[in-house]
């Protein structure tokens, strides 16, 4: 856990770069699993580009768009390096995690997968990475299998074995439950799922943002975030892929910017990455992940992480004072992310998150787009706080407290 | 003006109208997919008239509130009378702000209400009609 060389987060001056902190009484904001804040670093950086050389990138024969182009490019590289990819046009921008994963459903999956053809998941996924499977599976005929998990909401590792057959082609697997905070062991299932022929594609939505992540030394086929979950803008994403894979696969959307040449029936495509980046892209959000990039990792992604893990202890411990609350996820802290998952008896979660906020507290509540797991749980809806570098005890601390008064208002009189 | 005053957590906790009808003329059961709230209205009518109601369901604080105070409001009403309540009658009842997510909240009832006696399908406001 603990990384060798990392200085600790100095969370007060991180928090001076977040101007929406700077409120009486600041906004404790516990929704980063949701969507992070955006430093000012960042919006500097778009700011620079629509002040001082917008245009659009790649085909302009002048200084600005040159310049557009080379910090578009910048961003590319900068994004490679925090997943490790072996080169920068293995990176697709993309609008965010869910169009990366529809990218691989409908480009990969429709060259790769046929009737019959099984399709594991598992049952903590977010909708995002089901639903493209879902539709994939009944574009082909394809078969959806699920990995069920434990009571304690680790994954079953006992059904892998009977899972995974030569049938299975594709695993797409979150690296991080975005209700539980269970950080899955996903490169024993890469190994797993390759032993039988199957390719892996990694949501890590959840987890890129809060710990390193290498994509080589996962051996995982495919990868997919969002900038807006690490600081960046909204409306920026990124798919990883395998160079052969993604060298191979059709293009997904048609447009601009994809092709070599344009006859009237027929056209050739564009090498990577433009292949997959038809039109005009999200030049500034771009730009802008580029120096979320930097930021995070000038923070230091190992101490971030520290930071997450000692907020999640805190948390932990101080969530169960409460009488009549429901923790949900690994018991250990050391085997999530910065998510905690909650209900308290006889209170709907949408009244604690409303109550909350009426003292400024944001969480989130409701079934965080992963419906199958609510199930799972046997729950209609979690109430559910989760961190970043910013976070801090004493907001914790708030939590506690505004669940307290949250359940001496709501159950004053039992009926 | 705080989303959790007096008057909503009475309706919340002692409802009005609370259960089913054994032999209801309409019945109609919905539920909010973005939270999970779910909502039945039992009515009896004779001659137009809404001489019993019931809800039952499961939600937060402003959904069984807002369902509590409109059966209030609808007992011993025409239907025609009823047809006309509108998404911003609920809000009056409710009588506090609420933003647009908890704003399905407190209508899911009159949906429930207005599917299940007048075939009116979507959110009390926005109806195809």
């Amino acid at each position: 856990m603990h990384a060798p060389h990392f200085r600790p987060l100095d969370v007060e001056s991180i928090r001076k770069d977040f101007p929406i902190f700077a409120t009486t009484p600041p906004l404790a904001f516990l929704d980063n699993a949701a969507s992070t804040q955006t430093p000012r670093p960042v919006v500097e950086a778009m700011d620079s580009y629509y002040d001082t050389y917008r245009s659009n990138i790649h085909r302009g024969i002048y200084r600005i768009s040159e310049e557009a182009t080379a910090q578009y490019e910048r961003a590319r590289e900068k994004v490679a390096q925090l997943v490790n990819a072996p080169r920068a046009r293995q990176i697709i921008f993309t609008r965010n995690t869910t169009e990366s994963i529809n990218l691989v459903a409908y480009s990969w999956g429709s060259a790769n997968i046929q009737a019959g053809d099984e399709i594991v998941l598992t049952v903590m996924e977010h909708h995002s990475n089901l639903v493209p499977w879902q539709l994939l599976a009944q574009r082909t005929g394809a078969v959806l299998r699920f990995l069920e998990i434990t009571d304690e909401g680790l994954l079953d590792f006992t059904q892998l074995e009977n899972l995974l057959t030569e049938k299975t082609k594709l695993v797409a697997i979150g690296h991080v439950s975005n209700v539980l905070g269970t950080i899955n062991p996903i490169q024993s299932i890469i190994m797993a799922a390759h032993a039988v022929g199957a390719k892996v594609v990694v949501d890590a939505a959840q987890s890129v943002p809060h710990f390193q992540v290498d994509v080589q030394q996962l051996d995982c086929d495919f990868l997919a975030f969002s900038g807006h979950k690490m600081c960046g803008p909204t409306g920026i994403g990124v798919l990883y892929g395998k160079l052969e894979l993604l060298e191979e696969m059709p293009p997904f959307l048609g447009g601009g910017s994809m092709i070599r040449s344009v006859e009237r029936d027929v056209s050739s495509y564009a090498e990577l990455p433009a292949k997959f980046e038809a039109g005009t892209p999200s030049i500034a959000e771009a730009i802008g992940l580029g120096h979320a990039v930097d930021y995070i990792t000038q923070a230091n992604l190992a101490a971030l992480q520290v930071h997450e893990q000692e907020l999640l202890k805190y948390a932990h411990n101080r969530l169960q004072e409460i009488e009549g609350i429901t923790l949900y996820g690994p018991s250990s802290p050391h085997q999530k992310a910065g998510v905690i998952s909650f209900n308290i008896e006889g209170i709907h979660p949408h009244d604690v998150a409303g109550v909350l906020d009426t003292h400024g507290i944001a969480i989130r509540a409701g079934h965080h787009c992963a419906q199958p797991l609510m199930k799972r749980l046997d729950v209609i809806a979690t109430a559910r706080a989760s961190f970043y570098l910013y976070n801090t005890t004493e907001e914790v601390d708030r939590l506690y407290e505004g669940l307290c008064r949250t359940q001496k208002l709501m159950t004053r009189r039992k009926k | 003006m705080n989303v959790y005053q007096e008057e909503l957590l009475d309706h919340y906790e002692n409802p009005s109208n609370y259960g089913t009808l054994p032999n209801p003329n309409i019945s109609h059961e919905e539920d909010n997919p973005l939270c999970g709230d779910r909502i039945r209205i039992d009515l009896v009518v004779e001659d137009d008239i809404i001489t019993e109601v019931r809800f039952s369901g499961h939600g937060c604080t402003i959904s069984q509130a807002a369902a509590s105070m409109l059966t209030e409001e609808i007992e011993g009403k025409s239907l025609t009378e009823v047809k006309k309540l509108s998404r911003d009658d609920i809000l009056d009842m409710i009588g506090i702000p609420l933003g647009p997510v908890r704003l399905k909240c407190a209508l899911l009832a009159l949906k429930v209400l207005k599917a299940g006696a007048y075939g009116i399908k979507g959110w009390p406001g926005e109806e195809n009609e």
